[in-house]
C-alpha cells in the first residue's frame, strides 16, 4: 500500500495541490463576489455601499459569513428531511465538481510534472464534461424545490428546469463552432489555437457563438436577466424560500461558482484564454511567464464577472414565454447559422475573419441604434414622443 | 328598469410595435449597460454617512418633549393639567402641589407640579400637548434619536425633561413654536369674564 502510494505520489500530489487550490479559493471568491456584488450595486445606484466593517468595508463579506454559519437551524415541519438535506449539497458538488476539467492557470498542451492550474489536465472529452456536469446542477434545484413541498419553491424548480432544458441546446450549439475550430475537446488545446495575435481570439470571427453562448450560460446561472427560478416579487424566494443558514449559504455559493465558471469559460474559449497582446507564444514552464499568464487569465475573468454583475442591475428580468421564446426563436435559429458559417469557412478553407463583418455588424449596429433609442427615449414630451396608446377606438358601454 | 343611456369612451392603447432592431434585445441591452455605467462612474452618491454626519433637523420637527424653565429657573408648568387632557395617547401624568407660600420665590405662583412623567414609548408626537399648554411649558425639540434599553428609563420624570430643556436651549435650534423667556398670554393678566375677551392680535390664538 505504501509502496504504491510512494510510486503514485509524483502525479498524486499536484492533483491533491490543485483540487486544494479550488476548494480554498472558490468559496472565498464566493464570500467576496457577494460583496463585490454588493460594492457594485451601490455604485450604479449612486450610493456608498457597504463600508463599516473594516477598510473599505472588506470584512463584511466576513461577518455576513459568520452570521449565515451561527444562524439557527431551522427546519420546517413539512418537508422531506433527506432530500431537503441533499439538496444544497448536491448543488454546491456540481458546481464544484464542473470545476475539476477547468484550468484556472496557463497548462501546457503536453503533460509535465510538478504543480498544474488544472485539477485534471489532458482530459481529451474537457468541455463536454463540463458542460454534462453542469447541466446536473439543474437536480439540486428541482430537489430543493420538490423537497420544500411548497407551491412557490416547485414553481421555481419547475421554471429553472424548463430553462435549463432550453438553454443547454444554444449553448452546445455554441460550443461546437468553436471545438470545430480548435478540432479538440480538450480546453488547453483549444486555448492554445487561440495564439499568435490577438485578433486569433474566438471572440473576433465568432461574435455571433460568443452573443449566443454569454446569453445562454447566463441562462445557466439563473443569474438576473434570466433568475426567474428565484424571482423575488413572483415566488418568495423561489427553490430556496425553506432554506436558511448555512444551507441557504450552500445554494447561494453555488450560484456564485456557476458565475465563476461561466466567466472561466467564456476567457477560456472565447477571449483567448491566457494569451494577451505581447503573450502569446506556447506556455514556458518559467515562474515568471506563469504568473503573468494566470494573472492575465484571472484578470481577463475579472471583467467577465464584473460585466455580468452590470447585467444584474442593468436589466429587468425576461417574462417567462419571452425567456422561452429567446431561446428557442432567438438564440436556437442563431446558433445553428453560427455553425452553418464556420462549417463553409472551414470546409473551404476560407480565410476565417469573413466572419468578423457579423461582429461590426452586431456591435456597431447596435451601439448606433442604441444611442437612437436613447434619443427616443430622451426626447422631451412635447416634441412628440409616440405616445403608449397609438390607436384608440371607442366602445359604448 | 329603464336607465337614461350612458356613453362611456374607453380608449384601447396598444404597445409600440418592436422593429427587428429593437427585437433583437441587444441596443435596449447596449443603453440599459450604458446607463449603468454612467452611474457607476459618476462619481456621484446621495448617501449620508449617518453617524458621523449627522442631519439637519428642520426646527418644526417633533421630537423629545423638553420642559421649560422661567427666568428664576423654575419650572414653568402650571399644573394645569390641559396637555394632560389634551394628549390623545394618555401618555403624560402630572401630579400638582400648592406652591409654598413661605417661599418669597414662589410667591406668584399658585400651583407647581410635583410630578410630571412623560411615557417617551406611549407618546406619539402629536404636539397636541404644547398647542393646549397656555404658558408654552411643554414643547417638543428636535431630538430624534431617541433610544433606551428598557421601558423604564423612557419614562421621562421631570427631572429628566428639565435637563432636555437645559441640553437643548443653548443649542441654536429651539423649536420654531417657543415662546422663549416671555410666559404665555394667559399667565400675563388673566382676562376675566368682565374684560372680555383680549384685542385681536393679543390673544394666544390671534
Amino acid at each position: 500500500m505504501f509502496e504504491y502510494l510512494k510510486e503514485i505520489w509524483p502525479t498524486l500530489w499536484p492533483t491533491l495541490a490543485a483540487i486544494g487550490v479550488i476548494l480554498a479559493f472558490v468559496p472565498f471568491l464566493g464570500l467576496y463576489m457577494t460583496f463585490i456584488e454588493r460594492k457594485l450595486a451601490a455604485y450604479v445606484q449612486d450610493r456608498l455601499g457597504p463600508n463599516r466593517v473594516g477598510p473599505f468595508g472588506l470584512f463584511h463579506a466576513i461577518a455576513d459569513a459568520i452570521k449565515l454559519f451561527l444562524k439557527e437551524q431551522t427546519i420546517p415541519a413539512h418537508v422531506y428531511k433527506l432530500l431537503y438535506f441533499i439538496a444544497p449539497t448536491f448543488s454546491l458538488m456540481t458546481a464544484m465538481f464542473a470545476l475539476v476539467v477547468m484550468p484556472f492557470g496557463p497548462v501546457p498542451t503536453e503533460y509535465s510534472s510538478g504543480f498544474r492550474y488544472i485539477v485534471a489536465p489532458g482530459i481529451d472529452i474537457g468541455i463536454l464534461m463540463m458542460i454534462a456536469i453542469s447541466s446536473l446542477s439543474a437536480y439540486g434545484i428541482i430537489l430543493g424545490g420538490w423537497a420544500s413541498n411548497n407551491k412557490y419553491s416547485l414553481y421555481g424548480a419547475i421554471r429553472s428546469c424548463a430553462q435549463f432544458i432550453s438553454y443547454e441546446i444554444p449553448l452546445g450549439l455554441s460550443i461546437i463552432g468553436i471545438i470545430a475550430a480548435a478540432g479538440s475537446l480538450n480546453i488547453e488545446q483549444i486555448v492554445a489555437a487561440q495564439g499568435g495575435p490577438f485578433w486569433n481570439w474566438n471572440m473576433f470571427w465568432q461574435p455571433v457563438g460568443l452573443l449566443v453562448f454569454f446569453t445562454s450560460a447566463l441562462a445557466e446561472t439563473n443569474r438576473l436577466p434570466f433568475d426567474l427560478p428565484e424571482c423575488e416579487q413572483e415566488l418568495v424566494g423561489g427553490f430556496h424560500t425553506e432554506y436558511g443558514g448555512i444551507k441557504f449559504v450552500l445554494f447561494f455559493l453555488a450560484e456564485y461558482t456557476h458565475v465563476i465558471t461561466v466567466s472561466f469559460l467564456t476567457s477560456l474559449l472565447f477571449f483567448g484564454g491566457w494569451h494577451f497582446p505581447g503573450l502569446t507564444g506556447p506556455v514556458d514552464s518559467s515562474l515568471g511567464g506563469m504568473l503573468l499568464r494566470t494573472f492575465v487569465l484571472v484578470f481577463k475573468v475579472g471583467m467577465v464577472v464584473s460585466f455580468i454583475m452590470l447585467l444584474r442591475w442593468a436589466l429587468p428580468r425576461f417574462r417567462f414565454d419571452q425567456l422561452m421564446g429567446l431561446a428557442w426563436k432567438g438564440l436556437i435559429p442563431l446558433g445553428l447559422v453560427n455553425l452553418l458559417c464556420v462549417a463553409v469557412v472551414l470546409t473551404f478553407d476560407l480565410p476565417k475573419h469573413l466572419l468578423s463583418f457579423t461582429a461590426i455588424f452586431i456591435f456597431v449596429g447596435s451601439l448606433i441604434s442604441a444611442r437612437q433609442l436613447q434619443f427616443t427615449i430622451n426626447r422631451p414630451r412635447s416634441a412628440g414622443r409616440p405616445s403608449i396608446a397609438q390607436t384608440t377606438s371607442e366602445v359604448t358601454i | 328598469m329603464t336607465t337614461t343611456k350612458k356613453t362611456k369612451t374607453v380608449k384601447w392603447g396598444d404597445e409600440p410595435k418592436l422593429g427587428w432592431v429593437e427585437a433583437m434585445y441587444l441596443p435596449a441591452i447596449v443603453s440599459g449597460v450604458a446607463t449603468a455605467l454612467k452611474h457607476a462612474f459618476s462619481g456621484k452618491t446621495t448617501t449620508r454617512q449617518y453617524p458621523e454626519v449627522e442631519p439637519t433637523i428642520p426646527p418644526n420637527y417633533r421630537g423629545v418633549h423638553r420642559l421649560n424653565r422661567d427666568e428664576a429657573g423654575r419650572v414653568k408648568c402650571v399644573a394645569c393639567y390641559m396637555c394632560q387632557t389634551a394628549c390623545p395617547a394618555n401618555c403624560i401624568e402630572i401630579i400638582a402641589a400648592p406652591a409654598p407660600k413661605d417661599d418669597p420665590k414662589w410667591k406668584d405662583r399658585d400651583k407647581y407640579p410635583e410630578t410630571f412623567t412623560i411615557d417617551e414609548l406611549r407618546c406619539i408626537y402629536c404636539g397636541m400637548c404644547e398647542e393646549a399648554c397656555p404658558v408654552d411649558a411643554i414643547e417638543l425639540t428636535s431630538i430624534y434619536d431617541l433610544t433606551g434599553l428598557t421601558r423604564q428609563e423612557m419614562i421621562y420624570d421631570k427631572e429628566k425633561l428639565l435637563s432636555v430643556y437645559d441640553q437643548t436651549v443653548n443649542s441654536g435650534n429651539d423649536p420654531i413654536r417657543t415662546n422663549r423667556g416671555a410666559l404665555g398670554p394667559a399667565s400675563l393678566e388673566a382676562p376675566t369674564a368682565k374684560q372680555g375677551p383680549p384685542p385681536p392680535g393679543q390673544g394666544r390664538h390671534g
